[in-house]
């Protein structure tokens, strides 16, 4: 007798356990990245159709017009997306020594070359934008005010490079002389 | 009776159990993917930065899987005849993009937001573990609603700075806990607010 209470117990346990069917995990909607049911290619994030401009994208693209002020705060942001984007291959001094260099990618120009230090910020927001040589572009990565916080940073590294000693200020200048060189 | 209740208690608590077992949550779990990628390779062998591929992660919902254009802005150049590597250059050629296997994938009446993680200093660790030492991609943590309320009753041992967020080897300093406290102040998390239902649940 308790074997079939048991069992029916067991059953009735079964039937409980059926019921947490937790179907509404996964819901008839579209969600980023998933799998679209709507659109034939299958995904859900859609280009958009040629030629649309975004609300906004006027604006965004115009802030590559004009050079924003130079600031600490740039400065600082322009390092941060650098060491992000750019040091993999132009390395994090800017001499073109970057890791995926030394694994076998072309060799980038240094930043300290004469001709890119006397290049205007324009081409390095064009490189960025549309590649150069095997670099692709990274457009769609840095947005036009990363691009402008990146040239400020590329200005200063180039700088950190080629500097004058009377031109530094006077507590940088009694370490670098402390240090003998 | 007594044999009825036992048998109906000793399946809930063994099917809890499996509810919550690994093989449930796919926690340690390694999927199968189109292309091997080693997140091991790319973090700790070369360096890259989290955001190089996952661009979005600060200002989105959602981190962001690199397009093609992405993987092929080095392998255009290394490994261009590598046979690992055909789905990569297929899927450029005929604009096709690769169909990853999701890894963490929470339920749909879940809706997680990882800019705003990102912004009050949650590392990337924490959830998604040391991608640096995965070869093979796993989910590093459970995803079950104890383990985000866990955190979002008390987040204060699992806070580091902001600039350490992408940091894979970050330690908190020895007062951890005092430490985690300091930064629930300075980036205004409002404690009490983060376990209502429609913080996760809209």
């Amino acid at each position: 007798m308790t074997g079939r209470a048991a069992v029916l117990g067991a059953l009735g346990a079964l039937l409980l356990i059926a019921a947490c069917d937790q179907r509404m995990i996964k819901q008839d909607k579209d969600i980023v990245w998933g799998e679209s049911k709507l659109f034939e290619d299958g995904k859900v994030v859609q280009a958009p159709p040629p030629g649309t401009v975004a609300r906004g994208e006027l604006a965004y693209e115009a802030t590559l017009g004009e050079r924003p002020a130079m600031s600490a705060a740039l400065l600082a942001r322009g390092q941060e997306r650098f060491d992000i984007f750019c040091s993999p291959c132009h390395s994090r001094l800017g001499d073109g020594e970057g890791m995926i260099v030394q694994r076998g990618m072309p060799h980038p120009p240094s930043f300290h070359s004469q001709r890119l230090r006397e290049a205007p910020d324009e081409h390095f927001l064009q490189v960025i934008a549309n590649g150069y040589g095997a670099m692709y572009s990274y457009a769609s990565r840095v947005p036009p005010t990363d691009r402008w916080a990146i040239v400020a940073y590329i200005r200063a590294l180039q700088l950190s490079q080629n500097v004058e000693v009377a031109a530094l200020p006077a507590d940088a200048r009694e370490r670098l002389e402390g240090a003998g060189r | 009776m007594i044999a009825a209740a036992a048998s109906v208690v000793g399946l809930l608590v063994v099917g809890g159990g499996v509810v919550r077992s690994d093989y449930m949550t796919r926690q340690d779990v390694v999927r199968e993917q189109p292309v091997p990628f080693s997140h091991q390779h790319h973090v700790a062998g070369l360096g890259l930065d989290c955001r190089y591929c996952h661009t979005s992660v600060e200002e989105s919902a959602t981190a962001g899987f690199p397009p093609t254009h992405t993987c092929m802005t080095c392998h255009s150049q290394i490994w261009t005849d590598a046979p690992l590597l055909e789905p990569v250059r297929k899927s450029l050629a005929t604009g096709t993009p690769l169909r990853w296997t999701w890894v963490n994938k929470l339920p749909q009446f879940v809706y997680f937001n990882h800019s705003i993680h990102v912004a009050k200093g949650v590392g990337c660790v924490t959830c998604h573990g040391r991608v640096d030492t995965m070869p093979l991609m796993r989910r590093a943590q459970p995803l079950l609603m104890q383990w985000c309320l866990d955190c979002h009753r008390n987040p204060a041992p699992n806070l580091r700075p902001r600039e350490a967020v992408f940091d894979m080897t970050w330690t908190p300093p020895a007062d951890a806990e005092a430490f985690g406290k300091t930064l629930v102040e300075r980036y205004h998390i409002d404690v009490g607010n983060l376990t209502h239902c429609y913080i996760c649940h809209r």
